[in-house]
């Protein structure tokens, strides 16, 4: 990041915690705590938000994980036209249902431990990421890919040097999304059936009316999918230098 | 040589884009092929690469027919030629490493091409940090690196300006006094015609069909530009395109 973009980063961070306290200030209600009221709940509360924030991120990293290693190879697989006219129908198929409305019968069959709630954000992320990865595919040019024929290659090869290089931007960007997304259904997940994770911890502060705790839980949720939303920046300027 | 016998290419959707195209080129030759635009000059050069099926008809090579891409024939494409997600280095050495050639012998070829056409010092540049002129001189080097003895070029030159055109024609005919590869060149100029093919196939407007084999044995001498001579050449090969 630059000096000059730092700067406008900081800019709005500042514009957007006035808001806040203008809001704030006017409502004069419990319910809209100032900014620094919130901060102090943070610091006094570490030590729970932290212990529910980590149980969070496990969550999260294993459903990306999980949805990345299923959808990643069949949406790249999905060049092989026989591969695809298998593949597709169902990807259409099943993609426009709400899979949110899956967890009943997650719960029903993974229980309500961890595993019903990864299991229903992978789900999720899988149909993001698999859909996104097989346009992405669709779209590279057959010109790079029969230059890289004429140099000799073999399938490996046009997969290797051209189809998982050219779809990768398109693939961070599924990724990036799906961060989002995954957050969102975490705390779908997490408000129903379990007493861990910032989704239990702010439903738990709203029932009890504990106005700062509540915000001090959703600002590290925010801070949460912020910082994996600057992880996977990272990885791309790492991955995709050549833009 | 090369001998394609009778080819036709029918698109799935129905397009005619070749019909009944033979000539020849003799083994160390230099070949151009113009037409108008859609006239399936591309199409053709990528079935004498052996990366399209004609419809009808077969190509040869040195007395083989072609079906796949073969191991000495390069191919340089238009706009696709290089990878974007590749460093001018890697893009040159590509061909050599997907014929798993040493690593010592790849350093030794690839920077000796790099010094030869001038791109010492951009090793690490990604392509679109580079002027089209030096794109298309990492194209012909990364085609050379795999040494071949046919070069097939769809329009090598047609996005550049005039100077940097004439610079990189006068190249490829130095190179091609040196190396006497057989070269077939896909234009739509007719200068660039004249000036490096010494047979020059003009076809006709989509379905492309050979009008014309025009003979033009002084072409390979840098100062043919200059000589009454050529510009003979290029109103009898602009009669031919125009009737």
């Amino acid at each position: 990041m630059s000096g000059s973009s730092k700067v406008c980063y900081l800019i709005s961070l500042i514009v957007l915690l006035t808001l806040w306290k203008i809001s704030s200030f006017i409502l004069s209600n419990p319910a809209l705590p100032p900014p620094e009221l919130v901060a102090v709940a943070m610091v006094e509360n570490a030590g729970i938000l932290i212990k529910h924030a980590i149980i969070s991120l496990i969550r999260v990293l294993y459903s990306i994980a999980l949805a990345f290693s299923l959808s990643f190879p069949l949406g790249i697989a999905s060049r092989e036209d026989k591969f695809d006219r298998i593949f597709s129908p169902f990807l259409y198929l099943l993609y426009p249902i709400p899979h949110i409305v899956l967890l009943p019968l997650y719960i029903l069959f993974f229980g309500i431990g961890d595993l019903s709630k990864v299991a229903l954000i992978a789900t999720i992320l899988f149909f993001q990421i698999s859909v996104t990865t097989r346009d992405a595919v669709k779209d590279v040019s057959e010109f790079y890919v029969y230059s890289i024929l004429s140099l000799g290659a073999g399938r490996f090869d046009v997969y290797r040097h051209v189809i998982i290089p050219a779809v990768m931007p398109k693939v961070l960007t599924a990724l990036r999304i799906s961060v989002g997304t995954a957050i969102a259904v975490l705390f779908f997940a997490e408000s129903f059936a379990t007493r861990m994770g910032l989704g239990y911890l702010i439903m738990d502060a709203w029932s009890r009316a504990d106005y700062e705790l509540l915000y001090a839980g959703i600002s590290a949720m925010a801070l949460l999918g912020l910082s994996l939303y600057v992880v996977i920046d990272l990885i791309e300027r790492r991955l995709c230098r050549w833009l | 040589m090369i001998s394609v016998n009778n080819v036709s290419k029918v698109y799935e959707d129905g397009t005619i884009a070749l019909k009944n195209v033979s000539f020849e080129v003799e083994k160390g030759e230099s070949c151009s092929i113009i037409g108008p635009s859609g006239c399936g000059k591309s199409t053709l050069l990528l079935i004498i690469a052996g990366l399209l099926k004609p419809t009808e008809g077969y190509v040869e090579v040195n007395g083989k027919v072609v079906r796949k891409p073969m191991r000495d024939v390069a191919l340089i494409l238009q706009d696709y030629g290089l990878f974007p997600w590749k460093t001018v280095y890697d893009n040159i050495a590509l061909g050599l490493r997907i014929r798993k050639v040493d690593r010592k012998v790849e350093r030794r070829i690839v920077c000796d091409l790099i010094e030869r056409l001038g791109l010492k010092g951009f090793e690490k540049h990604y392509p679109k940090q580079l002027s089209g002129g030096m794109k298309q001189k990492v194209a012909i080097a990364r085609a050379l690196a795999i040494q071949p003895r046919i070069l097939l070029m769809d329009e090598p030159f047609s996005s550049l300006d005039a100077l940097t055109r004439e610079d990189l024609q006068n190249f490829l005919l130095r190179l091609w006094n040196e190396r006497r590869m057989t070269i077939i060149l896909v234009t739509h100029s007719i200068e660039e015609a004249v000036f490096l093919g010494r047979k020059i196939i003009v076809l006709t407007p989509r379905p492309g069909t050979v009008k014309a084999v025009i003979e033009n044995p002084s072409a390979g001498d840098e100062n043919y530009r200059f000589t009454e001579e050529f510009f003979e050449k290029c109103r009898e090969v602009r009669r031919s395109v125009t009737l």
